[in-house]
């Protein structure tokens, strides 16, 4: 590393100028970071669905319901190995920001589906023997500081106007899957049918069905679709990956708006940074030809600017993800559980890093080039 | 000895043989320096005199490797450098030459041993070598007591010493010094140009200088006098400095 220190030399000799230049890799970085944490947790859904899970809704909409009636006729589908139905609950619990997913369940098959949700067997079988019984995710039992034994109650926002319901907390889940949700609220769907109005008793408001194999889906799809042709309530089934790709795109087209604001960042990083380094490298233009004409090789010299640039994009890079990696927690939990779990995750942090070295590199890549291409006798007389 | 006819021997350490060098500016093509012919041996100490544009920085810069001639060969220790591609002749370059320019040209970011130990970083001598090195040739030009300092906390005469320090501290082959002593006062100036004969008296170097001072030109060997790009060998110090003025 014996020219570590003409390169440190180099890289300090503005002090005010580095620091705003790392400043800019550190907040281009920390932006970069969080729009991918925030891109990330919008695709979890559909990253972590279930390769042999169908979801079946409503063709009109999802808000419509579905009879409990049609289990039974999809069940004789071949393929299926097994079926849950779920509805939305949609209450607020002691506040409207306090926004978790309540959702009424299918208590004998719901674990014969999500076969990556565990608990404990005991706090299971409590959950089943009573009515009033939830089980949650350990994530939002964390978030509001539940254990099993707590009385809990929600009002209701669409069913039955404004009353409070109450639900005992049986027990306390944790998903298997990496990235797994973990923030639902689940209670018994017959504790939900039984206070439903006249009009809404038997109605679901969607099924889950697990195959046998993934190679299925299609074949039982179809066919699941076609069975409920011209009848009161079409089906749509899909995959529960294009379903979650389904539910993510009615926040809008999160993708391309983070790959615009990416790119707006991405250039912006590169013209400030090309920039400053070409400043710099105009600035030694003598000193470089000095190198030049005492041995250093136009590639040492390409090498010298461009680990200059490479350096003060690691060294903000890595400030921003730090900075990122602190805040996202913070900002998860000022988001109230609107977003899934934000995680910075060691993908999103090497991708920052990458980043970083790819806008380090190409920003230095031109004035880099000048100093290797400078002509001694030229720079000299500039001097 | 130093001649400039081109009938050398061929044993002189460097040999400039029919060396022309044009430039072109706005089409039209500058003849800087025409048929120069030059024999140099070891250990000389020259200066080249002459009126601005007569093609003597230009000439430094063919014997240095900076630029090559447009016809005409340039042999260094047996080494014709001419044809040698551009790597080759940053390698010779580092091996060879010690520059020393009129404005000191150190990095104002190093201290003067991190100045000096540049040419060093290039070698494959370890880091206790290099050290050794530098403050010797710290100690050779009177500063081992400064080599921490920052070329801004030394004065002009003390800068330059660094970069004759810088220029021997490899020990090339010769000394390329481009009007050493322009920018310095009298003292500093007599200061550089006793270290120079030093240099040439007691270390034997080789020095080619490029100067417009009489008072340095005094202190070579011989001076060579270039004038619309050809040399003249034992021009007169007065007839030099009558041209200059």
């Amino acid at each position: 590393m014996k020219f570590g220190g003409l390169l440190f030399a180099n890289l300090f000799r503005k002090k005010i100028r580095l620091l705003l230049t790392i400043g800019s890799f550190a907040a281009a970085l920390f932006l970069f970071t969080f729009l991918a944490v925030v891109k990330s947790a919008f695709s979890r859904g559909v990253e972590v669905a279930g390769a042999d899970r169908l979801v079946v809704i409503n063709r009109t909409s999802i808000i419509q319901p579905l009879p409990l009636a049609y289990r039974d006729k999809m069940m004789v589908i071949p393929g299926i190995r097994a079926i849950t139905h779920a509805n939305w609950f949609g209450g607020v619990y002691q506040d409207e920001k306090n926004f978790f997913p309540q959702i009424a369940i299918d208590i004998e098959n719901q674990r014969d589906v999500y076969s990556e949700i565990v608990m404990p067997d005991d706090q299971w079988k409590t959950f089943l023997n009573d009515r009033q019984g939830a089980v949650v995710g350990a994530r939002t039992a964390k978030r509001f500081g539940w254990k099993v034994g707590d009385r809990i109650p929600i009002k209701t926002t669409l069913f039955g106007g404004n009353n409070s319901w109450e639900f005992n907390i049986d027990g306390i889940f944790h998903n298997t899957k990496p990235g797994g949700d973990e923030s639902a609220f689940w209670f018994q769907w017959k504790y939900f049918d039984e206070n439903m109005p006249a009009d809404y008793k038997g109605m679901v408001g969607w099924y889950v069905i697990r195959l046998n194999s993934p190679d299925d889906a299609e074949r039982v799809a179809k066919a699941i679709d076609t069975e409920f042709t011209n009848s009161n309530y079409e089906t749509k089934t899909e995959t529960e990956s294009a379903f979650q790709a389904g539910w993510a795109k009615q926040f809008g087209n999160i993708e391309f708006l983070i790959l615009s604001i990416g790119s707006v960042v991405f250039f912006t990083l590169l013209l400030v940074t090309g920039n400053t380094m070409a400043i710099a490298v105009r600035e030694r233009t003598g000193e470089l030809a000095v190198l030049k004409a005492v041995g250093f090789s136009d590639r040492a010299v390409l090498v010298m600017v461009l680990a200059e640039s490479i350096l003060i994009a690691v060294i903000g890079g890595s400030l921003g993800l730090l900075l990122a990696a602190a805040a996202v927690p913070v900002l998860g939990s000022a988001l109230n559980g609107l977003l899934p779990v934000l995680v910075v995750s060691y993908s999103t942090l090497l991708a920052g890093i990458g980043f970083a070295l790819g806008v380090g590199a190409l920003s230095g890549l031109i004035p880099a080039f000048g100093a290797m291409r400078l002509r001694v006798v030229d720079a000299l007389r500039r001097v | 000895m130093v001649r400039v006819d081109g009938n050398g021997t061929g044993s002189a350490l460097i040999q400039v043989r029919g060396v022309d060098k044009n430039y072109s500016r706005a089409g039209e093509t500058i003849h800087v320096l025409q048929s120069l012919n030059l024999d140099v041996d070891k250990g000389e100490f020259i200066a080249f005199m002459g009126p601005s544009g007569s093609g003597k920085t230009t000439l430094l810069n063919l014997l240095g490797g900076l630029d090559l001639p447009t016809h005409g060969s340039i042999t260094v220790a047996g080494d014709e450098i001419t044809h040698m591609s551009a790597h080759k002749l940053t390698e010779w370059r580092a091996r060879h030459v010690g520059f020393i320019f009129q404005m000191y040209n150190l990095i104002p970011v190093l201290t003067a041993f991190q100045n000096v130990e540049l040419p060093l970083l290039l070698t494959k001598l370890s880091r206790s070598e290099r050290r050794q090195h530098v403050e010797a040739a710290l100690s050779i030009v009177g500063l081992a007591d400064r080599m921490n300092h920052y070329p801004r906390q030394l004065s002009g005469g003390q800068e330059q010493r660094v970069a004759i320090a810088r220029a021997i501290v490899a020990d090339p082959t010769f000394l390329l010094c481009d009007e050493p002593t322009g920018d310095l006062d009298r003292k500093s100036a007599d200061e550089i140009l006793d270290l120079l004969t030093r240099l040439s008296t007691e270390y034997h170097k080789t020095i080619l200088m490029v100067t417009h001072d009489p008072a340095a030109a005094e202190r070579a060997h011989t001076l060579l006098h270039l004038n619309k790009g050809v040399l003249v060998e034992g021009a007169h110090l007065d007839s030099v400095a009558g041209g200059v003025a």
